[in-house]
């Protein structure tokens, strides 16, 4: 299968090593993968600060780069989120809805294309020690995403899952939220820090870039030896682990 | 700190106070964890949750879309039934109305049962300077009433209080013995309650549903001073928000499913009332009149655009501020208003106007967990974003519009601009690993100090107390192009 990876602007910018991860990943589940550079971001920034006719532009010109696509895969349930949105945008727009709505059906974040598209759950990946996840709140009540990347962590040789007691709370990001209350984030933030320590996890994961540089840089700033890991990450490891059987 | 300076305006002070209250924060932790288990244990016992949610859903966006007509036959049913209905613009007709009916019958003492409604509007300052004594006689409304304060949350207004502030409270307001025993101080307070329902001259409730078909109200509570106050007194006089009315009777066995469940975790509570005027003949118990006033007070406002109409389809559960990962750590009186928390932050600023409570739309991460609990299925975060545009664009629809932010909306545009244009963003992001240099160290960016917090305040605000990551080496398009050409 053909698929357009929609890295996003995070990814690009701040941890390329999860956008290779993912072309790592797709190519192993058989996939061919393009990446067009005209793509910036999703313009989910200006529309959860409520700058709609920013969001509409960067928007459109979304669409017009991807809609040509087959399949759209993205390391980021919020940014995935966010094409689903694109209707919202587009609400009064007969001509661009329709075109928003089309796409948004073919966009999907990359543990539920893996899962629920593609139907593979083990990626020949190999990781030592105990792993917990935390949902990013868009992929998990925006796109449903919850039994996918757990299915998939499991299958990773060597990996010890740990569910955490509140695996499914709001991690205090929000985007510009965190900086416009970053007391409240941070308060927010801690509950998971907490559950996290308490678990003895050599690596959390979660399938947002955003969420885990809330996340990490909480436990960096702490001293903390956890490592804040993205999915596609986790699933690209190789590492030597001794098999147990 | 004195609560009543806690305003909307002040919001990012009054959550930075809040913060640092650790009483206050260990009784949140208890109340939204043990609300949210006993909630999850509640609707486990339903056969059909989502059914039933979509059910009341439909329900109340049937009953919105006409309401004018099902307002009418309420108002109708209500008075062939022998209540006596009064039709009020805003809270200040509400309050005007009360003192006549009160005045005109030489009531000084009244009974209140909790009512939301009645705390919208600020009814017990209005009917105390009119030289009347108003009563709560929920016993979280009366303690919050004895301290002075204002409701912390929907549905239990006085969680933010600990047993011994209580204790303390009743010392020093009803002079009883210190004791620290929860037996003694409701038995303290069950009998200067009941000596209060003996001289009431007229109760004033609330009302959680309204019913078209039959012009019945119902009021639910577990305390039985919903009872008293709505039967002992010769008046009684029930504030409705216009959008309390539903079309059937039969439609209570929706809501009465969900609502009990939803707000604290029961199957039902231990009173429903359900009043259908007055008495039928003089022998009969229950007061000699009964006056509904229905209200409008900002609601009509809400009901003319399709997104902010399912504001009104809230029936005032409290099941999001439990939820919600702001209210959980702040608590109520943070958002400087009688509803707080995710319900709070959408209705607040269409009843007050945007300008006003501009904040709280913003005092939200959008993680959805509102909209998953919310029994009438309100897409919260759909609204906190509409009020966001509002603001951001300045197009209120409610009074005034908010100042706009010059500088962030300088910030988007620009951002909008350059990220529409690859080389630019690509561009940019050059730019800024040249200048993030200084601050990288061991591969993250620490603390920010004071110049460059003046100077980047969300950097200030991010690294004050979270490490950054800084702009990577080289960025995964650069990295894929390097890939392409050695493949090529």
């Amino acid at each position: 299968m053909r698929v357009s990876l929609f890295v996003t602007c995070l990814v690009d910018q701040l941890w390329p090593t999860i956008g290779s991860a993912t072309v790592e990943v797709l190519r192993r589940a058989g996939c061919e993968v393009v990446f067009d550079e005209r793509q910036t971001c999703c313009g989910q920034p200006a529309f959860n600060t409520g700058y709609r006719a920013e969001a509409r532009l960067l928007a459109r010109r979304f669409i017009e780069i991807f809609e040509g696509s087959d399949a759209v895969v993205s390391p980021s349930g919020s940014c995935t989120a966010m094409v689903h949105h694109f209707r919202d945008l587009f609400a009064d727009d007969d001509e661009w809805r329709p075109r928003a709505q089309a796409l948004a059906s073919r966009t999907h974040e990359l543990g539920s294309f893996l899962v629920n598209v593609l139907g593979v759950d083990d990626l020949g990946a190999s990781f030592s020690g105990r792993v917990g996840w935390h949902d990013a709140c868009h992929g998990l009540r925006d796109l449903n995403v919850h039994r996918e990347p757990r299915r998939l962590i499991q299958k990773v040789r060597g990996v010890e899952f740990v569910e955490l007691a509140n695996a499914d709370a709001c991690c205090g990001f929000g985007g510009t939220f965190s900086v416009k209350y970053p007391e409240i984030s941070v308060a927010i933030l801690d509950n998971k820090i907490d559950a996290i320590e308490k678990a003895g996890v050599r690596a959390i994961v979660s399938s947002d870039a955003s969420c885990l540089m809330q996340i990490g840089g909480r436990l960096s700033r702490n001293g903390s030896t956890v490592k804040p890991m993205h999915l596609a990450e986790l699933l690209a490891a190789r590492e030597d682990v001794q098999q147990t059987v | 700190m004195d609560l009543q300076t806690q305003t909307t305006e002040t919001f990012d002070e009054n959550a930075r106070r809040a913060l640092v209250d650790p009483q206050l924060r260990s009784a949140l932790r208890k109340l939204t964890v043990t609300f949210g288990e006993r909630r999850a244990q509640a609707i486990g016992s339903v056969d059909d949750w989502e059914g039933l949610r979509e059910r009341a859903r439909a329900i109340k966006d049937e009953t919105l879309s006409h309401l004018d007509k099902y307002l009418a036959d309420f108002a109708d049913k209500a008075e062939r039934a022998g209540a006596q209905i009064h039709w009020a613009d805003d809270g200040k007709d509400v309050c005007e109305l009360i003192i006549r009916l009160l005045q005109e019958r030489n009531a000084k003492q009244v009974v209140k049962s909790k009512s939301m409604a009645t705390e919208e509007i600020h009814l017990n300052a209005a009917l105390e300077a009119a030289g009347i004594t108003p009563v709560e006689t929920d016993l979280g409304e009366w303690i919050i009433q004895l301290a002075h304060e204002t409701p912390s949350h929907i549905v239990v207004p006085a969680i933010h209080k600990s047993k011994k502030q209580i204790a303390d409270l009743f010392v020093e307001k009803l002079g009883i013995e210190p004791t620290d025993d929860v037996d003694r101080l409701t038995s303290a307070a069950r009998r200067i309650l009941r000596q209060r329902f003996a001289e009431a001259d007229a109760g004033i409730s609330g009302v959680n549903f309204g019913v078209a078909e039959t012009g019945s109200i119902l009021i639910l509570e577990n305390e039985g001073n919903i009872r008293l106050t709505t039967g002992l007194p010769k008046i009684h006089i029930a504030l409705m928000g216009i959008e309390k009315v539903i079309p059937r009777f039969a439609d209570l066995d929706v809501f009465l499913k969900l609502l009990p469940r939803s707000g604290t975790g029961q199957r039902l509570t231990a009173y429903q009332s359900i009043i259908t005027g007055t008495k039928k003949s003089p022998g009969d118990e229950g007061p000699e009149e009964v006056h509904i006033i229905l209200m409008d007070n900002g609601r009509s406002r809400m009901l003319a655009h399709p997104v902010t109409r399912q504001s009104l389809a809230c029936i005032r559960c409290g099941a999001c501020l439990n939820a919600c990962p702001v209210y959980q750590q702040i608590g109520g009186h943070a958002y400087g208003s009688v509803y707080p928390g995710p319900i709070g932050a959408v209705i607040t600023p269409q009843l007050i106007g945007i300008k006003k409570a501009a904040q709280l739309p913003y005092a939200s991460s959008l993680c959805g967990a509102c909209r998953e609990v919310c029994p009438v299925k309100i897409d919260i975060p759909e609204l906190l974003l509409h009020l966001r545009a509002q603001i951001a664009e300045g197009t209120a629809i409610t009074t005034e519009a908010p100042p706009r932010k010059a500088l962030e909306s300088f910030a988007f545009r620009m951002y909008a601009f350059a990220w529409s244009r690859p080389w630019l963003y690509e561009l940019g992001g050059r730019v800024l690993r040249v200048l993030q240099r200084p601050a990288v160290r061991d591969g993250r960016i620490g603390k920010a100090g004071k110049l460059m917090s003046k100077l980047m305040p969300p950097l200030g605000a991010w690294t004050a107390w979270r490490d950054a990551r800084p702009l990577a080496p080289r960025s995964f398009r650069e990295m894929w192009r390097a890939d392409n050409q050695q493949r090529g």
